[in-house]
């Protein structure tokens, strides 16, 4: 099978040492599995974010993301953008399809690229990885690699926001996704069926301006997670990881609840299925360590 | 630019629905709304609202436009993106909560002391320096941002979540320092701001 290539843009939470550099490694871990190339956007820039909107108008959020499109069209103009990130891909996406709708946008958006001499065409699809994985190599394909299984291992597959909603997976419906329960059982492991926060939000930005706003979703979101009999969670999104990783010892304080509750991303359980170490997926990243996933990856 | 409020008071004088249409991001979808609720029967903070969205667009229709400029409601928006997909209408309303809380910002009129909006601020602020957002300068900006004495507690408060995050190299402290972001760094200042000059420019020409 030929090496599928496609333009990549990590975003600024999977750069080294910051807070979902151990998403970059799994997927990395996962890519060189499936013989999928990543080539990174040269010098690509943050996209805003779902936050940036009270500082960035309109046009200079349009103008930030269409920075990289642009970019990425100069690099590889024959290859899909991909994104791991929710918010990376949203936001990318949303770019396109607004200024592909909307002339008087174009135009004003490449007045500004103009300014360091670029210029943005909207020749590419801007992809999220899980799309890659699901449209691009098949869930049969992507079974066919796993070397040790995750069996027995009840999952709990957090599809969150962004990754669901506006646009979502092909095919997929925004109240109950099954494409991550499909990949959990992919590889090998079960999914929790009764899962009612799936698509819950976990407060997104408003976890680090309005903590106990937020945390209350939080809660509930690794409350059903427990309920459904799961000893893990997983997502696709870096921000789902982190608020719904890093807070449980203060919701415990709150709540007065005992979650330890490990919350990691589907390219390291796919990373572990494929036989690398709990290392090469970046398992040492987790503040809640996912031991029962670390035993499996390193036992010989 | 200092008094586009007064501007586009005289402007829009009794017609907060037309200034909306033209200034505000996604702004022309409000009139469209049949106040029929999901949006707010679907939001996962619905409770906190001050006005929820449903109410937002009623209010923009009967010309409450400082209760809906200075309110807080729009900070509430989590950018789940639930109410856009559910709306029957197929409104955007993420982005036009979006779009308010920026106008409302560039009028000077949103709430100052909204956590919300200040963390967006420095967000913004933090991504466009560089390129790319500095991670322990936003977390430590974000502990401070009520003064120094808060600052502490807070700091102490969330010291097991940061040892966390420091011990699994997910939080690091030598970026505050060798942060480098973008190459392009002049590149990307230059396309921001004249994409804020075309905006801005647009703004002016509405206010006449």
């Amino acid at each position: 099978m030929a090496k599928k290539q496609y333009m990549f843009y990590p975003g600024c939470s999977a750069e080294k040492l910051a807070s979902a550099s151990n998403y970059e490694v799994s997927v990395q871990a996962m890519c060189d599995v499936l013989d999928i190339q990543l080539n990174e956007i040269p010098d690509w820039n943050c996209c805003g974010a779902s936050i940036g909107y009270a500082g960035g108008g309109e046009l200079p959020r349009l103008a930030l993301n269409a920075r990289n499109l642009a970019l990425a069209e100069q690099d590889h103009p024959d290859q899909d953008i991909v994104a791991t990130c929710a918010a990376c891909w949203l936001s990318a996406r949303e770019t396109k399809e607004r200024l592909e709708d909307n002339d008087a946008l174009m135009r004003e958006t490449n007045e500004a690229l103009g300014e360091a001499g670029l210029k943005y065409q909207a020749k590419q699809r801007i992809r999220h990885m899980v799309e890659v994985l699901v449209e691009d190599i098949g869930y049969e394909e992507l079974g066919r690699h796993v070397k040790k299984p995750l069996s027995g291992l009840k999952i709990a597959g957090y599809v969150g926001c962004q990754t669901n909603r506006p646009f979502g997976i092909e095919g997929e419906s925004f109240e109950n996704p099954k494409y991550l329960d499909k990949m959990v059982e992919t590889m090998g492991a079960e999914a929790v069926e009764k899962y009612d926060k799936k698509v819950s939000c976990c407060g997104g930005a408003l976890a680090f301006s309005e903590p106990e706003k937020s945390q209350a979703l939080i809660k509930d979101i690794i409350e059903a997670a427990y309920d459904g009999g799961a000893e893990m969670i997983v997502t696709p999104c870096p921000v789902c990881q982190m608020n719904v990783e890093v807070y449980q010892g203060q919701i415990n304080k709150k709540y007065r609840t005992k979650f330890n509750m490990p919350v990691v991303y589907y390219s390291q359980l796919m990373g572990v299925a494929y036989g690398k170490s709990s290392k090469e997926v970046g398992l040492n990243g987790q503040v809640i360590r996912a031991k029962r996933l670390e035993e499996l990856a390193d036992r010989k | 630019m200092s008094d586009l409020n007064t501007v586009m008071v005289e402007k829009y004088r009794n017609d907060f629905l037309k200034e909306v249409e033209a200034n505000v991001e996604e702004g022309k979808w409000v009139k469209m709304c049949m106040q029929c609720g999901v949006c707010s029967g679907s939001c996962p903070l619905g409770p906190f609202w001050e006005h929820p969205p449903q109410e937002v667009f009623m209010m923009i229709r009967a010309g409450k436009r400082d209760e809906i400029l200075k309110s807080e409601s729009m900070w509430m928006c989590t950018s789940c993106y639930n109410c856009i997909v559910r709306c029957p209408r197929e409104l955007p309303i993420t982005h036009i909560m979006h779009g308010l809380a920026h106008y409302a910002e560039r009028l000077g009129l949103a709430p100052k002391q909204n956590p919300t909006r200040k963390f967006a601020l420095m967000f913004w602020d933090n991504l466009a320096k560089a390129g790319r957002v500095n991670e322990p300068i936003l977390g430590i900006k974000l502990y401070f941002m009520n003064g120094f004495k808060q600052g502490i507690q807070t700091a102490l408060k969330m010291a097991p979540v940061g040892l966390g995050m420091l011990r699994t190299k997910r939080f690091n402290v030598l970026a505050l320092l060798f942060h480098k972001g973008c190459k392009g760094k002049q590149d990307i200042h230059k396309i921001l701001r004249k994409a804020r000059e075309i905006e801005l420019a647009k703004a002016a020409k509405f206010g006449g």
